[in-house]
């Protein structure tokens, strides 16, 4: 290696933090730090602030706002003010586990299909055909319908349905970095393979994992308050969004404040997430391309190309 | 400009690497596979890892029912089985838990292709008389909302591409990026809240059909499960129309038909479009992919009878040999999609039709 290895080395691991910095200063990053970052702070903040037990009934059903209870009352006549605090935090939770868990398991197949190449990358990638036949949603009801819904399946299966997308996208991006010379170095020190990919893949592949990262638990979110729509969430005491929207449905013309606030969340959850991944993503690239050519690109095949025109 | 980055884009698997990544590399190619036409080359090899692929999938979701603690027909009845073992047993047999695992899957396959499929647990109706109507309107909502949503979608798009950088162009990118992240649920609920309960009450906020009735006896009731589709769908079409367009408008060719004087319409529709088309029917198709998953929860919000309100209905209830039939189904969809979607992307690309 020459004298200026290390100096790229460093900005080469250190790339997702600057991206990351670049998108935030951008109107779109910034509005979506800020909305995520709401709603964030009301599902932490939430429980410790919520004027009321979620669980306890105090008044009439679907009840009007009022000075005591702000936003009214739900179905059963419980505050819907404590509830929507109290309901987002484990939806949080959930959808960031099951992020990380598909990233993890798609960036495994990913790299390993692509630097293994031959049967291993055959067997992978047959197998993640395989489960991008089923929807994601009806993936995971079939997995609940079998196992009876619980929360650390439902998890599991959201994970699981993200993988095969993330290991498509990791896959070509580790295709191009393998060919370059500071692997080929690895290789002719000895390096066993995993260790290879550990220690030297892994890191370069930093950016495009940051994308997907976000644009899957941007999904997560979405499927996991569509499960709890659906009545496969928490069971029912527990207040959770997705949840009340459905419970609530039947008294939108009575108090609708208990069907808009979750829904509102909800969805400035995901814009917000959305608008955060969408900036890094062009913070990462984009600059050094003609931009109708890096419309197209991204339009056509987001991830390939992303990693491909990066170092 | 660049595009905004889409949220629940399906994957597109790339046209021009036909084998997948399991094939020959193409610099290698045998003598064969070149004399062969391309289009008939991919799709004999796409056909076959297709239905490779439903054969894995129908032997998945089939042994997905033997992981069942007990069997199922215990975890069907529950407690009452330990109560009452003729039920047990009746169900059992119902079911062909008393055969051998492969004679029940082979009862199975072939039921799928001869509609013999077993009966509902719950209402004890044969699955195919159960899901035929059901697949009809969902079919019904799905070709709809195709047409209108890639109808807008392009129009939106090739719009937007003409008046590049302009006020219209900016509401377009901004609006889509906000309501391609919107779950379809939470669209659907914002349009019952505008259009048929708090704000006016215009349309009916449920879309039940009396039994025996087919989606277009009450067109009505379709509006608002099609407005949310459409939505959803609209900003993908929409976005992909825009790129290509302006790649289109930005190439030589469409250059030198400016410089020849050619009239902007006939740049438009004659130069531009035609080579833009190649990517638009790919995001169109790769939107039919999404509705398969996308009705589950529009049907259900709307209470629609069609096949992911039947989905739902059975998951709920466990009723397993509906959920099986419904999965393959939308299994098979999925793949069929897959492939046509490629095929014709290929078609109106004249340069991909050439064989090499």
């Amino acid at each position: 290696m020459t004298a200026a290895a290390p100096g790229t080395e460093r900005i080469r691991r250190h790339q997702w933090l600057a991206s990351m910095g670049s998108a935030v200063r951008t109107p779109r990053g910034a509005a979506g730090l800020g909305l995520a970052g709401f709603v964030v702070a009301v599902a932490v903040i939430g429980p410790q602030v919520a004027p009321d037990s979620p669980g306890a009934l105090l008044t009439l059903p679907f009840a009007k706002p009022s000075g005591r209870f702000l936003l009214g009352a739900d179905f059963l006549g419980r505050d819907v003010l404590s509830r929507v605090l109290d309901g987002g935090w484990l939806l949080l939770l959930m959808a960031v586990a099951a992020t990380v868990l598909g990233i993890a398991a798609g960036a495994a197949a990913g790299i390993s299909a692509a630097y293994l190449r031959g049967r291993p990358d055959g067997l992978i990638m047959r197998t993640v055909d395989v489960i991008l036949a089923f929807p994601q949603l009806v993936f995971a009801l079939l997995l609940l319908s079998i196992l009876g819904p619980r929360l650390w399946l439902i998890v599991l299966a959201v994970g699981l349905t993200h993988a095969p997308a993330v290991a498509r996208v990791l896959r070509s991006a580790t295709l191009d970095i393998s060919e370059r010379d500071f692997v080929k170095v690895a290789e002719l020190q000895g390096m066993r393979p995993a260790a290879v990919m550990a220690k030297e893949i892994l890191p370069s592949l930093s950016t495009p994992l940051m994308v997907e990262a976000g644009l899957r638990l941007t999904y997560s979110i979405i499927i996991m308050a569509g499960l709890a729509f659906l009545g496969f969430g928490q069971p029912p005491p527990a207040p959770s969004w997705g949840t009340m929207i459905n419970e609530n449905r039947a008294g939108l013309a009575l108090n609708p404040w208990a069907v808009i606030m979750p829904a509102l969340l909800i969805a400035l959850l995901t814009v917000g997430t959305n608008l955060l991944t969408d900036a890094v993503g062009r913070a990462a690239l984009g600059v050094d391309r003609r931009p109708g050519e890096a419309a197209l690109a991204d339009a056509l095949d987001p991830a390939p190309n992303r990693a491909g025109n990066r170092a | 400009m660049t595009e905004p980055r889409a949220v629940r884009r399906p994957e597109p698997e790339p046209a021009t690497e036909p084998g997948g990544p399991g094939g020959s590399p193409s610099p290698a190619r045998p003598r064969a596979a070149r004399d062969a036409h391309p289009v008939r080359h991919l799709l004999g090899r796409r056909a076959a890892a297709g239905l490779f692929t439903l054969c894995v999938v129908s032997v998945l979701v089939f042994a997905a029912t033997e992981v069942l603690p007990g069997n199922a027909a215990n975890a069907v009845l529950g407690r009452t089985a330990a109560s009452s073992p003729a039920a047990l047993h009746r169900l059992e047999a119902a079911l062909h838990l008393n055969r051998g695992l492969l004679d029940q899957y082979w009862l199975w396959f072939s039921g799928l292709f001869t509609g013999h499929l077993g009966h509902s647990l719950v209402n004890g109706q044969p699955v195919w008389g159960y899901a035929a109507p059901r697949l009809i309107n969902s079919a019904v909502l799905m070709a709809v909302t195709g047409v209108i949503g890639a109808a807008a979608g392009v129009a939106l798009g090739a719009l937007a591409a003409l008046r590049r950088d302009g006020w219209f162009d900016h509401i377009c990118a901004v609006t889509a990026l906000a309501v391609t992240a919107l779950p379809e649920f939470v669209v659907a609920i914002g349009l019952i809240i505008l259009f048929s309960t708090v704000v006016t009450h215009l349309l009916p906020a449920v879309s039940l059909l009396p039994p025996g009735s087919y989606a277009w006896n009450a067109p009505r009731l379709l509006i608002l499960p099609v407005a949310t589709l459409v939505v959803v769908i609209v900003p993908y079409i929409q976005r992909m129309t825009r790129a290509a367009m302006i790649e289109a408008l930005e190439s030589d060719y469409v250059e030198m038909a400016r410089l020849k004087g050619v009239p902007m319409w006939r740049i438009v529709l004659v130069h531009a479009l035609p080579n833009a088309t190649a990517p638009v029917i790919q995001v169109i198709g790769l939107n039919f992919l999404y509705l398969a998953g996308g009705v589950v929860l529009v049907e259900y919000v709307f209470a629609f009878p069609g096949i992911g309100q039947g989905l739902v209905d059975a998951v709920e209830n466990r009723d397993i040999p509906v959920i099986q039939f419904i999965v393959v189904l939308l299994a098979a969809f999925y793949v069929f999609m897959n492939i046509v979607t490629d095929v014709i992307a290929l078609l109106v690309t004249p340069r991909h039709r050439i064989p090499r």
